[in-house]
């Protein structure tokens, strides 16, 4: 408390009382009516059974682990390897879209950073922006298009010869793997472009000079000054990933689902907001646990992120 | 030690329509401490970097040993640079820094480690190894970054004004102990700077340089006291330019028709001047005298302003125009001193004054 009343005294006295009180405000009811409140009550939910609207404050009314208890042991006591498996499949696929974007942006903003100049890195950023004008559901049918069985890529493959039948992309989860992981490249561009720009280009020739081959240079130099980037980047990837709706309801296969299919089949379908409460809750628990072992193994701290 | 001479064969460097270098002659001798010195932009970095193996001259060839650099790369040349603002690596360790060229030729830890902490005692530094480099003052910054440069022994270390991030004391006090590493481990450095009280006192010899051509090569004292070049004469040193037309020449010396009167002084390297030719005379500060009455080689002035600064007094005079700086010893006794308006007489041996060809002149 004592540092927020710090930096409320030093910002009201640079800008104002007026600035620095509409600021305060604002900030608060944003963190408090539209990210506290509602997660609370998420969380409150998630605690409840689920009954009918007549019962709701009656002596029924009561909290429970009910909700959670299912998540792990379903309707008989076994193991609810059904629902546990679809969370751990949803992490591992978040982590491969991750680690595809890692590959696929670091080149990306090192190049932006380092070796485009003037004209070709504006165009570069304007052509990665431009198509994120397109909204997420059309983005997610045009890829189901892409990668359909008569898709621009199986007719392409067919017709220079490469495979003789059409391959079900679809089904292979390629189609959601490449959809999920051009979604979010510009979160992963962006981090990793702001932390290597600040590299200089010196040290760069002062390696090289030194006879350090390429893959030395980036792997002692540009890589530690970059690793807070991707580690902001990749947090963020894989938060959207595993939370991602419209991507994997769009092009996942018939055989996969996503966690987050679960959790909108409780709420919508089965109309249990209460257990949809709670496996949204558990998600997020996962999520956030296995980030912070991942700084802890990467050797990041959140402060570092925050730059 | 091995013959490790650079040889600059008619070395031009052109970028686009620009030429950077123009057709640089030189050879510089093993061993030896050899600073460009030019105003920014006049393509001392660029020679250096060419030297280096960061590009290619476009005409001519660097020659180092005797053997034609070109196509090598500068981590394949006998050489290691320093950089302007050092390009220490500021994730690693001083140590890990100073044995990053080992590791790239895949030496083990410990010998790292080892050779590492020898550096470290060779610039003074010892027991630092373990610190970030963010931990280091701008004076040690610049030792690590010379110990890093030496780790794997090149035989010519390449420094671009390798002191112009630091304060003006730590300049000073660094020039000697870059000299001081020079000599103990005998390796040849070449130097860049814009700063001549660098190049002058560290140098065993200086090429001055400007707009691409090099202007003149000699050891200090040299192109102090005989610069060949109008543009040497501006820049090195404080100097009064008095420009005027050839009246005539006797033996060594040449008579100049100015506007502050005719004057005569040396003519640069025997040179046969033209009756009527464009020339200028240069007068060190310190070599014009005050005197009572006028005679040959005299000239009336006003003085402008002067300032006393503690071994010596500067004053500034005017005459018909051109401005002339004097800077007088001081003796110690408490002369008068001169009001602003006051008339001079300023009085200089021809021998010690030079008359060049005129050309262009270093802006102050």
């Amino acid at each position: 408390m004592g540092n927020f009343r710090t930096a409320f005294n030093s910002f009201a006295g640079r800008h104002g009382m007026g600035v620095a009180l509409f600021v305060a405000i604002a900030v608060a009811a944003w963190v408090i009516l539209l990210i506290v409140l509602p997660q609370l009550s998420m969380l409150d939910y998630s605690f409840r059974h689920n009954l009918p609207a007549s019962q709701i404050g009656g002596p029924d009314d009561t909290y429970t682990l009910e909700n959670y208890r299912y998540f792990m042991f379903g309707n008989d006591d076994g193991l609810n390897t059904l629902d546990i498996g679809i969370l751990l499949r949803t992490l591992i696929a978040a982590v491969f879209v991750t680690i595809l974007d890692v590959m696929i942006c670091y080149p990306i903003a090192f190049i932006l950073a380092h070796s485009a100049s003037g004209v070709s890195a504006r165009l570069m950023v304007i052509g990665l922006i431009i198509p994120f004008w397109v909204n997420e559901i059309l983005r997610a049918f045009a890829f189901r298009v892409l990668f359909g069985a008569t898709g621009l890529i199986n007719s392409v493959g067919l017709g220079m010869g490469l495979w003789d039948a059409p391959v079900d992309f679809i089904r292979a989860d390629v189609a959601l793997y490449s959809g999920l992981a051009y979604a979010y490249i510009l979160l992963m561009i962006f981090p990793i472009y702001n932390a290597v720009e600040a590299l200089d280009r010196a040290q760069i020739e002062a390696a090289r000079d030194m006879g350090a081959p390429w893959w030395r240079v980036h792997w002692r130099i540009v890589l530690p000054i970059a690793k807070p980037g991707i580690a902001s980047g990749a947090t963020m990837v894989f938060m959207l990933t595993s939370g991602a709706l419209a991507a994997p309801q769009i092009l996942g296969g018939p055989s996969s689902l996503w966690f987050t299919q679960v959790i909108y089949q409780w709420f919508n379908q089965s109309s249990n907001w209460q257990r949809g409460s709670a496996y949204a809750v558990i998600l997020l628990l996962v999520c956030i646990a296995f980030v912070t072992l991942m700084m802890r193994v990467f050797k990041v701290s959140v402060g570092e992120i925050g730059k | 030690m091995r013959n490790r001479t650079v040889l600059l064969d008619h070395v031009s460097i052109r970028f686009g329509d620009f030429t950077a270098v123009d057709n640089a002659n030189l050879k510089i001798d093993s061993g030896e401490f050899f600073s460009f010195l030019g105003p920014s932009g006049c393509g001392k970095t660029t020679l250096l970097r060419c030297i280096s193996g960061f590009s290619d001259p476009t005409e001519g060839k660097v020659l180092i040993g005797g053997k034609d650099m070109k196509g090598v790369g500068p981590n394949k040349r006998p050489t290691a640079l320093i950089f302007q603002h050092l390009a220490l690596f500021p994730l690693m360790s001083v140590a890990e820094n100073i044995a990053f060229p080992l590791e790239v030729r895949g030496a083990s830890k410990k010998d790292r480690r080892k050779r590492a902490d020898e550096l470290l005692d060779m610039i003074a530094l010892p027991g630092i190894g373990d610190k970030k480099v963010s931990e280091l003052s701008g004076g040690q910054k610049q030792r690590v970054a010379i110990a890093r440069a030496l780790a794997v022994e090149p035989d010519i270390l390449l420094l671009d004004e390798p002191l112009s991030a630091l304060d003006l004391k730590l300049r000073q006090h660094m020039r000697a102990e870059l000299r001081a590493i020079q000599q103990r481990v005998g390796v040849t450095f070449i130097y860049i700077t814009h700063d001549q009280g660098e190049a002058l006192t560290m140098s065993d010899r200086v090429a001055v340089m400007n707009s691409g051509v090099i202007e003149q090569v000699g050891a200090p004292n040299v192109i102090y006291n005989a610069p060949r070049t109008a543009f040497v004469a501006s820049f090195v040193g404080e100097n009064n330019a008095i420009s005027g037309k050839v009246a005539g020449q006797t033996e060594g010396m040449v008579t100049l028709n100015t506007p502050v009167g005719p004057v005569s002084g040396r003519a640069a390297g025997g040179r046969k001047y033209k009756p009527g030719e464009q020339c200028s005379l240069f007068i060190r500060p310190e070599q014009l005298t005050l005197t009572g009455e006028a005679g040959p080689n005299t000239i009336s002035a006003t003085l402008r302003s002067q300032a006393f600064e503690g071994a010596s007094t500067h004053l500034l005079a005017d005459c018909a125009g051109t401005r002339l700086r004097l800077s007088q010893i001081n003796t110690g006794a408490a002369a008068a001193p001169l009001a602003p308006g006051a008339a001079l007489t300023l009085a200089f041996a021809p021998e010690h004054a030079t008359v060049l060809p005129a050309g262009p002149m270093a802006s102050e």
